[in-house]
């Protein structure tokens, strides 16, 4: 079984800070990882194979500097690894991101499953898995928490808002996952060592059988008009009196409001 | 003179740091407080490949020294000490396997002490015997094709929790030292049995219990080095044991420093958090600044063991001002704590209790003080 795992190099959440005075991200010295629902997705496409055999391929689309988020995946236990990076890619929004990715998943050519996060930590639009699917013309299964193959017919449980679903589609097919499908391995310090000696493949444009005017800014639709922090200055009303008086003067406050 | 450490030490430093900071720092307490040995930790440095670091990679080691080693003992002992302490004593058997054992012996005992497979331990001290080591009471008698051992040691870090043992027993008492041999030794082997478990003043989790030999046959193939030649590897190893003290010492102090430094600028006295005041801010200087003295000194003796020059002076550097430091640095942050730095809410307390070990364990600080003034002397004899 041949696995194709997408995924993405973000800053650390955890570290990250919003500078007060102009409301952006301050990127300085925050460092890289790999996107975390991205890990369940390397974990779970290397447990398959682990127990059904064949092969994991990375690949990530991204500035030269991915190529580490790439190596952590090595160790967690990929096989190949595959970055695609060029700067007339860069500014790519979600469709043109999942239409060079597809693009480099057709030039791979052979594979069964396609595995991505269900969305990144830092854009957090789950565009990119369907996106992919549908540039490449193969089914989606979206959230999945767990997942049996049996030959080419794929059962997955997906992990809705209030509800879970289970699904069947034939492979080839792509699937994003969510974090509660798997805990990913912590490499060991032989596979971190072993995965700085492997080699990371390198695509750029040229490598790619891909229409410059469907990547990078000009294939992006999406136009970011403003970024900015969500507002924190929200501020609690204080109703006081009689308990009677204060559920009265609460409720006709919501309608009102027409909350109620 | 180049303090960096190398892209793949650094790699390695990065990677122990966050398992330190997920798995093992904010547990700390309450593996104290439940007394257990500290399997899970275990597992977790054994999936990370850290039981080997300076064990070549074809007996499953990662093929670095004893400087990254250090460096690696230091952040599992600020992290939580046990956790420290039994990756220190463990090495204590795999060194002396790795550095005097034949062909046949590291094929054996080498790959599962480097996976962690098995936990390792080595066994001086008895009742009679620690610092003077030709004391060793623990007879060894070659009958056909094994050896008998009989004695009993004490104290022996890993103890019962280990499945392979280093021992150090006595051939020959009547040419003392030069009697003494290394066995390896397996739990489960004839006559080979387990008594009292310590209960310490700290390292409740920590094992250190009884050895007892009776009869213990030992096949003769698994005399370690020569016969005869047993204070030999005891002095290295114990070398290699001090600097694992010196960098236990140094990550223990490090976290009663960390702890008094963040107290320090949350407690308010006088309308004023207590770390403006100067008194608090000198303590906390001279507390960073010993520290870091030791911190090089432990790294400076580890460095020369890499490059395979004498190191016994500077180990001995290393582990009585190390350990000295440590005392010194944890009842200071005690002291910076205050009243609650002497409750169990605060784990100061517990440091204050854990750095008295250091001072002892693996010879102590007068021990030390001999080696330093032997060495010293006869380098400027007149």
């Amino acid at each position: 079984m041949n696995i194709i795992v997408c995924i993405k190099q973000v800053p650390d959440t955890s570290e990250v800070r919003i500078d007060p005075e102009t409301n952006t991200i301050i990127r300085e010295g925050v460092p890289s990882i790999i996107n975390p629902f991205d890990e369940n997705a390397i974990e779970e496409a290397v447990g398959l194979v682990e127990e059904h055999g064949g092969k994991v391929t990375v690949i990530s689309m991204g500035p030269p500097q991915a190529e580490a988020a790439l190596r952590e995946a090595l160790a967690m236990g990929a096989d190949e690894a595959i970055l695609v990076s060029d700067r007339c890619f860069a500014a790519s929004d979600t469709l043109a991101t999942s239409y060079v990715l597809s693009t480099a998943i057709r030039t791979i050519g052979d594979y069964d499953l396609i595995f991505c996060g269900k969305q990144a930590f830092d854009g957090d639009t789950a565009q990119v898995p369907p996106g992919i699917a549908e540039q490449l013309g193969i089914p989606q299964v979206t959230f999945a928490i767990g997942l049996e193959i049996d030959g080419r017919k794929l059962r997955v449980r997906r992990m809705l808002e209030s509800e879970f679903e289970v699904v069947e589609v034939r492979t080839p097919a792509l699937v994003s996952v969510v974090k509660q499908i798997n805990e990913p391995r912590r490499p060991g310090i032989k596979a971190k060592l072993a995965a700085k000696k492997k080699d990371v493949t390198m695509w750029d444009s040229t490598c790619l059988d891909v229409e410059a005017c469907l990547c990078g800014l000009d294939g992006s639709p999406t136009r970011v008009v403003r970024t900015f922090a969500p507002s924190r200055e929200i501020q609690g009303e204080k109703f006081e009196g009689e308990p009677g008086e204060c559920a009265v003067a609460v409720v006709e406050r919501l309608i009102g409001e027409k909350i109620i | 003179m180049d303090f960096r450490f190398t892209e793949d030490e650094q790699m390695i430093i990065d990677a122990v740091k966050e398992l330190c900071d997920e798995e093992f720092r904010g547990r700390a307490s309450e593996v104290d407080e439940a007394g257990e040995y500290p399997w899970d930790n275990i597992e977790l440095l054994r999936e990370m490949d850290l039981f080997g670091i300076p064990a070549d990679e074809q007996h499953g080691g990662l093929g670095m020294g004893f400087l990254l080693w250090g460096v690696v003992g230091e952040m599992l002992s600020t992290a939580c000490t046990t956790t420290g302490a039994v990756f220190g004593a463990h090495m204590l058997a795999e060194y002396p396997i790795m550095a005097f054992g034949n062909e046949e012996q590291i094929d054996k005992y080498l790959p599962p002490l480097t996976t962690g497979e098995s936990i390792g331990a080595f066994g001086l001290t008895e009742p009679n015997a620690g610092s003077d080591a030709g004391a060793v009471a623990t007879r060894a008698e070659l009958r056909g094709d094994r050896y008998i051992l009989n004695g009993t040691k004490i104290f022996i870090t890993n103890g019962g929790d280990a499945e392979i043992y280093v021992i150090i027993a006595n051939l020959d008492p009547s040419r003392g030292t030069r009697g003494l041999t290394a066995f390896i030794v397996e739990k489960g082997m004839p006559g080979f049995e387990f008594g009292k478990d310590e209960e310490k003043m700290a390292y409740s989790a920590l094992s250190n219990r009884e050895l007892i030999f009776q009869d213990c046959e030992v096949p003769v193939e698994n005399a370690l080095h020569k016969p005869g030649r047993g204070f030999r590897v005891a002095l290295d190893t114990l070398g290699v044991g001090r600097i694992g003290m010196a960098v236990g010492a140094v990550g223990l102090a490090q976290a009663a420093f960390e702890a008094a430094v963040l107290y320090a600028q949350q407690r308010e006295q006088f309308g004023q958090k207590i770390a403006e005041f100067q008194a608090i801010q000198f303590k906390l200087a001279d507390m960073a600044t010993v520290i870091e003295a030791a911190r090089l000194l432990s790294y400076k003796a580890s460095w020369l063991k890499d490059q395979g020059e004498p190191f016994d002076k500077e180990a001995a550097f290393a582990k009585v001002f190390a350990s000295e430091m440590a005392s010194r640095v944890c009842a200071d942050a005690v002291q910076i704590h205050g009243g609650v730095g002497y409750t169990r809410d605060f784990p100061v307390e517990r440091y204050m209790r854990e750095a008295k070990l250091f001072e002892i364990v693996e010879g102590t600080s007068e021990i030390q003080r001999g080696i330093i003034a032997n060495r010293i002397l006869r380098e400027y004899r007149v």
